[in-house]
């Protein structure tokens, strides 16, 4: 679905990604860890385009991006729901308008079909009765799970996720993750850079080690915890786990 | 007192002088309220231009314009702007002096909106913008629906302070001769050979229009200010 061919990214002098190559297959769950200041959140931003490569190719869908217009741009990103680290929910709508906003806007559903998808998905994460609210009155775990419903009602074809619990009180970082591991199940591809180590062992179908701005080590979740081969990763794992 | 009232009557009474506190009134309100939404409607216009360019380099040009624009209004008082407006750029043509007093102040306060909702606009997150992109949305639409509403908000209080200081500047169009409030009670004065109620006057109606502003305003910003509630 989605591959990557020799990226790189610098800012100024500062080279962030130093070639990365990886294909992310459809209904995988890629996660992506590493130390802080490994590029791994740039490389995400990469995949959207909110960040543009400095060179390589990213396909999507068999299709060449980093090269698109930007009208192209918006197309795809239509198809690539992001949820980020500080919510970035629009504090001046409800929760409803704030889901609903995109599809309307867009023309993709009229306002009833929107309202509609709208409640619908509110009542599976069970905050349906925060429809008219709006995001300051809710809880950083109820912000976060909005703002992934928001990107799930443009009905996306794969979920980017910016280490969605790391600004999170500790026992708020449970019902985000639970709502992440229903989408796993339910077959969603996704892309998620994360400190939570217990997340990926459980819902990765990869798990990817990032440092000083490469791949050093990709695997299965029980081989990349249970039997590292790279010594940066040995080293890491050592330290969080 | 009965000074008083004969003073009171002789200012405005006799010979009814109050009609030119009421006409030189109505032309202050309606250059203030067409400058204004001239201002309001261009200054939007260039703060959008130069936070496009700043935020993707884009319109290099309209944004250059912009800043010279800036540059040249903020640098020189309204006064000199109205004269040259009238006395310059249509020194040769017949036209009303309510509009070239429009024109005149309407582009002034342009410049003091523009720098007043840029700054509203920079003051956004980036997340923001960052949200609205990751959604699909367009620059313009994420403007439009997520941005400007949001600055909006925060630049209310500044948005007002320059509509009052426009109402209170719309005072010096007695440059170009407009018979506006300042001018109406001057020409009291110079007709009564008595200064003190005219003028007194003419500063009691400006502070009810500026006091009469501001809790229209702060109405305004208490029905925006329903989503901050926690």
């Amino acid at each position: 679905m989605i591959d990557v061919k020799n990226l790189h990214k610098s800012f100024g002098k500062l080279d962030v990604l130093k070639g990365i190559d990886t294909t992310i297959e459809k209904g995988e769950k890629v996660v992506i860890i590493g130390p802080s200041g490994s590029g791994k959140s740039t490389f995400l931003r990469c995949l959207n385009l909110l960040e543009k490569p400095t060179s390589g190719e990213i396909f999507f869908e068999g299709k060449e991006i980093t090269h698109a217009k930007t009208s192209e741009v918006n197309l795809l990103r239509r198809k690539m729901g992001m949820v980020f680290q500080h919510f970035n929910l629009f504090p001046h709508m409800t929760i409803r308008k704030n889901i609903t906003l995109a599809p309307v806007k867009l023309g993709l559903l009229s306002k009833e079909e929107a309202d509609q998808c709208a409640d619908d998905l509110l009542k599976k994460v069970g905050l349906l009765d925060k429809a008219e609210q709006y995001p300051a009155q809710l809880s950083g775990g109820q912000k976060q799970r909005i703002a992934i419903v928001r990107a799930l009602a443009m009905n996306p074809d794969v979920m980017l996720f910016d280490e969605p619990t790391s600004a999170l009180d500790p026992e708020m970082v449970g019902e985000v993750l639970q709502l992440m591991k229903q989408l796993a199940n339910e077959g969603m591809t996704m892309v998620v850079v994360t400190h939570e180590m217990g997340f990926a062992r459980e819902v990765a179908s990869r798990v990817v080690f990032m440092a000083d701005g490469q791949i050093l080590e990709q695997a299965s979740p029980d081989m990349f915890f249970n039997h590292p081969q790279n010594d940066r990763l040995k080293e890491f794992l050592s330290k969080v786990l | 007192m009965g000074n008083f009232f004969e003073q009171f009557y002789d200012t405005f009474i006799v010979k009814s002088r109050w009609m030119w506190l009421l006409q030189g009134l109505g032309n202050t309100m309606l250059i203030t309220v067409f400058a204004v939404i001239l201002g309001m409607l261009l200054g939007f216009l260039i703060a959008i231009v130069r936070t496009t360019h700043d935020k993707t380099g884009k319109l290099v040009i309209p944004n250059l314009i912009c800043r010279v624009y800036l540059t040249v209004i903020r640098g020189t008082p309204v006064v000199v702007q109205l004269l040259i407006i009238y006395f310059v750029v249509f020194a040769s043509v017949p036209i009303n002096k309510i509009f070239v007093a429009i024109l005149a102040f309407g582009l002034n306060s342009a410049a003091y909106v523009a720098e007043i909702v840029r700054s509203g606009i920079m003051s956004i997150d980036n997340g923001q913008f960052e949200a609205g992109a990751s959604l699909g949305l367009n620059y313009a639409k994420t403007m439009l629906f997520i941005i400007l509403p949001q600055a909006f908000k925060n630049i209310l209080p500044a948005l007002a302070n320059e509509f009052i200081v426009l109402l209170k500047e719309t005072s010096v169009a007695g440059y170009i001769a407009i018979q506006d409030l300042t001018k109406g009670g001057d020409q009291i004065r110079s007709d009564t050979y008595n200064a003190f109620l005219p003028l007194l006057a003419v500063a009691a109606i400006y502070l009810v229009i500026v006091m009469f502003l501001t809790y229209l305003v702060s109405r305004l910003e208490r029905r925006l200010a329903k989503n901050d509630r926690r």
